[in-house]
């Protein structure tokens, strides 16, 4: 494929609000991560919280009021988005600029919110609570298109922790095919105890700190987070992403295939769809839960494409792991790394486990990087693996 | 762009429980007549999955299985997209509820099943496949934003696709909160070049028109209904092979134009 010009992006999590803070963090190694209540959750953990965003929406946008849908119209006004998406909408028309946004929950803490406040004679939910500009799954992208005007394409991609990588391949093909002639991506997850409570059933939530490929990890640290980029192909700039690699596990709804064959086949897409050998990829950001099952398989699966002395890291111990927004999240990272000429190492990972033979990454690096590759993977074995360059 | 050619339909809609019949009933041979859709049990899934199968997942299978009943592509061959506007609300309410109650119990089944990308899941596995999948949703323009990104990963990515819509009715009380009437779900399979029994090519672009009603009014409602079988107008057209334009709901300011022509 041809690469497709990121005109701008921005990244907003526990880390803190836009691409600086997110660029300092990374070099000096301070995490988001805290202990630290949230709502009512009782489990004993570390959580990703994003600071002061959680004021309610108003005005014309006070019945998306929703914490995610606060989430997202905090990340959107990170980094002068805003004003890149405006001049974006008059250069190319409101119905030309298509709108991708991946999330696994959506609003349903206002759901959960809604659940409590039952009626304890009827069972009605309360007349506050709005289910299609808050709970549904498209909320999040109908609301980014109302936010920013435009009347393009608009989807929701939700395919569990992969959902905000699969955005980017949706929205360049959209592009490549003249549906539309830009497109605002994005991935927007915030804390709810559906996701807490859910992956505790499923005894992957860890009461130490999130430590990707520690020898002694005990699963991850939920954290959220939004984020948006503008994909437009008249853009000056010269970051661009180069290549997307789709592919399912076909093994467990829950697990991921132990040798990795789905991210295998995600990863050689998206390489072989760059005309990128895996010599060329300077770095790769991990998935890397911190689960023990994803570490090793994700593992096996970067030996096999690319030995192992590619450098890579996860940075889910600075973020948390932001579950439907995590493909965006780390898309930003991966780009920041590339601006800034960085690899950021594994933190939190004191002893590397000896089961994982890639190239784990214990100290950042400062080098000029040419390509880096990001993967995410979720739920129903979905993995999507996208190469990011810089034209030159 | 190229077009891209439909292969095969598959339906499960109250009256129209799969496409032979139901295709019939569009075609006016016979007049609709509203039935319970039974629940249907998916022979392609092993029986572990096919245990833990919630009767969103069943119901997108139905007619995924109908739709690969009449063609001889496999179904490991072909890249999947899933369009439900809210998947599994049954789910939500168990977990919303059980998050009311002490202690708070998720059953993990139940949790894992929660994605929207569960039945992606489910299929990939029933058809043991590594070929991409994407699961979307866009409200009431679920099928037309669903049926486009189908397209687009036939004609852009250069695969064959199975495109599944599906949606069910919300449990109380988020019933009343989200208005579907009964459970639907429609399947195409599409294919990069035109074979032996390709139904009509196809080809997708966006549109401030409005969306093409059904002259039948209990056809109608059927199609007012449920998400997926916002499909009908343009299921109606394949069935009868009339090779003209349908407009289907899609987004805000952009529905989608599906221009149709013999194959």
């Amino acid at each position: 494929m041809n690469p497709l010009r990121i005109s701008t992006y921005t990244v907003t999590s526990a880390v803190g609000a836009g691409r600086a803070a997110h660029a300092q963090a990374l070099r000096t190694g301070a995490t988001g991560l805290r202990k630290q209540e949230f709502d009512t959750n009782t489990l004993d953990c570390w959580l990703g919280e994003v600071r002061e965003f959680d004021v309610p929406l108003t005005g014309a946008l006070a019945d998306w009021d929703c914490r995610n849908n606060r989430l997202a119209e905090f990340a959107l006004n990170q980094d002068g988005f805003l004003d890149a998406v405006a001049a974006c909408r008059t250069r190319y028309g409101a119905t030309r600029v298509g709108v991708f946004v991946g999330t696994s929950t959506s609003g349903v803490q206002h759901t959960e919110l809604a659940y409590r406040a039952r009626d304890p004679q009827s069972n009605a939910l309360p007349a506050w609570f709005d289910q299609r500009r808050t709970q549904n799954i498209f909320s999040v992208a109908a609301f980014v298109a109302l936010r920013l005007a435009l009347r393009g394409p608009a989807l929701a991609i939700s395919t569990a922790c992969s959902s905000s990588a699969k955005v980017f391949a949706a929205a360049r093909r959209a592009i490549a095919a003249g549906t539309c002639d830009a497109a605002v991506v994005g991935g927007v997850d915030s804390l709810c105890l559906t996701t807490l409570y859910g992956f505790n059933a499923l005894q992957l939530i860890s009461a130490d700190v999130c430590r990707p490929a520690d020898s002694a990890r005990q699963g991850i640290s939920i954290g959220e987070a939004g984020g948006f980029a503008l994909l437009d192909p008249g853009a000056g700039s010269s970051l661009a992403l180069f290549g997307y690699g789709e592919a399912s596990d076909a093994y467990h709804m829950s697990s991921p295939e132990p040798g990795g064959k789905g991210a295998i086949a995600s990863m050689r897409a998206a390489l072989g769809q760059a005309k990128v050998a895996p010599r060329e990829v300077d770095y790769i950001n991990l998935h890397g839960t911190g689960t023990v099952a994803n570490d090793n398989a994700e593992s096996r699966a970067i030996c096999e494409v690319f030995g192992t002395a590619t450098p890579c890291s996860s940075t889910k111990g600075w973020t948390g792991h932001t579950l439907g927004a995590a493909g965006m999240v780390e898309a930003a990272v991966s780009l920041l790394a590339i601006e800034h000429g960085f690899m950021p190492r594994s933190l939190n990972t004191r002893i590397k486990d000896p089961a994982i033979e890639a190239g784990i990454l214990l100290e950042t690096r400062f080098e000029p990087l040419r390509q880096v590759l990001s993967n995410s993977f979720g739920f129903g074995g979905s993995n999507c693996s996208l190469l990011f360059g810089r034209l030159t | 762009m190229t077009a891209v050619y439909v292969e095969t339909v598959g339906l499960a809609a109250p009256g129209l429980p799969s496409w032979r019949e139901g295709s019939a009933t569009l075609r006016g041979e016979h007049p609709f007549v509203h039935a319970v859709l039974p629940l249907h049990t998916p022979l392609l899934l092993p029986v572990n999955e096919r245990r833990r199968a919630t009767p969103a997942i069943r119901l997108a299978f139905q007619a995924a299985e109908d739709s690969m009943n009449a063609t001889a592509l496999s179904a490991a061959s072909l890249a999947t997209v899933f369009a439900s506007s809210d998947a599994d609300l049954a789910i939500i309410h168990r977990i919303c509820l059980a998050l009311t109650a002490t202690p708070r119990f998720i059953s993990p089944t139940d949790f894992h099943n929660s994605v929207h990308n569960a039945a992606a899941g489910y299929w990939s596995i029933a058809a043991g496949t590594r070929a991409a999948s994407t699961t979307i949703s866009a409200y009431d323009g679920s099928f037309a934003a669903g049926l486009l990104e189908a397209c687009l990963q036939v004609q852009v990515d250069g695969c064959d696709a199975l495109l599944v819509a599906f949606d069910l009715p919300a449990p109380e009380p988020l019933k009343p909160t989200r208005p579907i009437a009964f459970p639907a779900a429609v399947a195409l399979v599409l294919t990069r070049q035109p074979t032996a029994q390709s139904l009509a090519a196809l080809s997708c672009a966006t549109t401030a028109a409005a969306e093409t009603p059904l002259a039948d009014t209990a056809l109608e409602q059927v199609r007012l209904g449920n998400p997926a079988s916002r499909a009908l107008p343009l299921l109606q057209r394949l069935a009868l092979r009339r090779f003209e334009g349908v407009v289907l709901p899609m987004a805000a300011g952009a529905n989608l134009s599906v221009e149709l022509s013999a194959p």
